[in-house]
């Protein structure tokens, strides 16, 4: 019920009484949208919509550091190395050392 | 798909699956406010992704599923009448009501018609001068401002045979009655990212501060999920409760103003009565004395009803996060899609539905078997 998409913006404009209204494209599927909230979208921003009304622009600046800092997140991850600071690193360094000892 | 297809991606998922598991420590229960978020999470079985000692319960973000009874037996009976176009999203068609649904007042020829947005309704309006165009106005704070917009435009454009019928409820307060029940095992949220895009998120930060959990604010795609539920992990293991965005493309702490704005022109906050919950306090919106010339409420005197609830539908501890699906008897037999006994059922959004949708009524009727032969 609360769904939402974001769709690109291609068109704007001012319907019969003067309503600020255009046209988004969600992926190949054209719809009109009711831009009265979001009177800030220019043509080409992407626009969050819910039942027909735009509710927000998607702000492409926080969606790309949001991925990058996943993609780190990635990285990191596959790195898997740990921090020579970190206490459980010493412990497993020191674990492994203690193990090498006959 | 642009913003959607980036927050899909699977070996993303696993690392902060990975990095879930490398977090928690000990048993934490979180619930995630939106039945959006809900349908997500059971379509993709992140819920099976997460270490054991994490639990997801589903909470009450389901408008279709917590329209109160009363409220949908009074729709029935607006729809009924032969002067009247009835419109509605089309997820509220197959409710049912004390005696029948939406559908069904179709079938024995009561205009009722399934639109896509609220203002198409103004559409319909002019086109039939001599019917009156009913609306059924519900939702979360998502949805309040396409519902606000229609009736303002409505009331500047002169269309005065378009009313609607107003059942909208609030997230913030149902979220304090969750945690206030003796009942209650959350410890920590996943809030609610389209509703908060509306309404910003300062509204938590005293809920947070009050009950001591962190709620984090979250979308709906399945990175947007996991991304949330680590946040949220994260604050417990640290012993923080506080308020934090997962969702920045779209939400803002201060929400979309130009919205709230209208919003508190066209409605002002009531008592609600919540489906398989009860009435909880200052919990929904009413259309504004000055717009009762488009409140169907007050238009359509609708007698008072006696509703009959089934006795053994549960879709109220369902809708609390105090039950899950599979712990009801009728759940995947007598209730199904199709026949479904209370409104968890009903909306794909409903907890029932989504676990029905995604095969888990089968793994019930499979585990006797397995035991049996274990």
């Amino acid at each position: 019920m609360c769904l939402a998409i974001p769709g690109k913006l291609i068109e704007i404009s001012r319907d019969a009484h003067g309503v600020m209204m255009g046209r988004a494209n969600f992926g190949g599927i054209v719809k009109q949208v009711c831009l009265e909230y979001t009177p800030e979208a220019v043509t080409g921003d992407y626009v969050l919509v819910h039942v027909g009304f735009a509710l927000s622009k998607v702000d492409e600046e926080q969606a790309a550091q949001t991925y990058k800092a996943l993609e780190q997140l990635q990285q990191l991850g596959e790195l898997d190395i740990p921090d020579v600071d970190d206490a459980d690193a010493k412990q497993f360094f020191d674990s492994t050392s203690a193990a090498a000892t006959p | 798909m642009k913003y959607l297809d980036e927050y899909r991606n699977e070996a993303v998922a696993q690392k902060i699956v990975d990095e879930i598991r490398r977090t928690v420590t000990r048993p934490w229960v979180l619930m995630e406010v939106c039945g959006g978020q809900t349908h997500s999470i059971v379509k993709y079985g992140i819920d099976r992704l997460l270490p054991s000692e994490i639990e997801l319960v589903h909470g009450p973000g389901c408008p279709v599923c917590v329209t109160s009874l009363e409220m949908i037996d009074k729709a029935h009976a607006i729809a009924q009448r032969p002067d009247v176009i009835f419109c509605s999203f089309g997820d509220m068609l197959r409710v049912p009501g004390s005696k029948d649904d939406l559908l069904i007042l179709k079938s024995r020829g009561a205009d009722v018609r399934v639109v896509y947005s609220p203002i198409d309704c103004l559409k319909i309006a002019r086109a039939n001068p001599d019917k009156r165009i009913v609306f059924f106005a519900i939702g979360f704070e998502t949805t309040a401002p396409s519902n606000a917009m229609s009736v303002w435009q409505a009331k500047q454009q002169g269309i005065k045979n378009f009313s609607v019928l107003v059942s909208h409820v609030l997230v913030p307060p149902s979220i304090a009655s969750i945690l206030q029940s003796p009942l209650n095992r959350v410890q920590g949220f996943l809030g609610p990212g389209h509703v908060c895009t509306v309404m910003g998120y300062e509204e938590y930060e005293p809920l947070a501060e009050r009950f001591r959990v962190p709620i984090v604010i979250t979308g709906f795609e399945p990175i947007d999920i996991l991304e949330g539920t680590l946040m949220t992990i994260r604050q417990l293991e640290a012993g923080r409760h506080e308020v934090e965005n997962q969702y920045p493309r779209v939400v803002t702490r201060q929400g979309n103003r130009v919205a709230q704005d209208l919003v508190n022109k066209v409605f002002e906050v009531c008592d609600r009565k919540w489906r398989g919950v009860g009435s909880i306090p200052k919990s929904g919106y009413k259309l504004r004395y000055e717009f009762r010339d488009h409140d169907a409420e007050k238009i359509f005197e609708v007698k008072e009803i006696d509703t009959q609830e089934p006795a053994n539908c549960i879709s109220g501890l369902v809708l609390r996060g105090v039950k899950k699906p599979h712990d009801c008897a009728c759940f995947g037999n007598i209730c199904t899609p199709e026949h479904p006994l209370g409104a968890t059922m009903v909306s794909a959004e409903g907890a029932c539905a989504a676990y029905y949708a995604y095969g888990r009524h089968l793994e019930v009727e499979q585990q006797p078997a397995e035991a049996a032969g274990a």
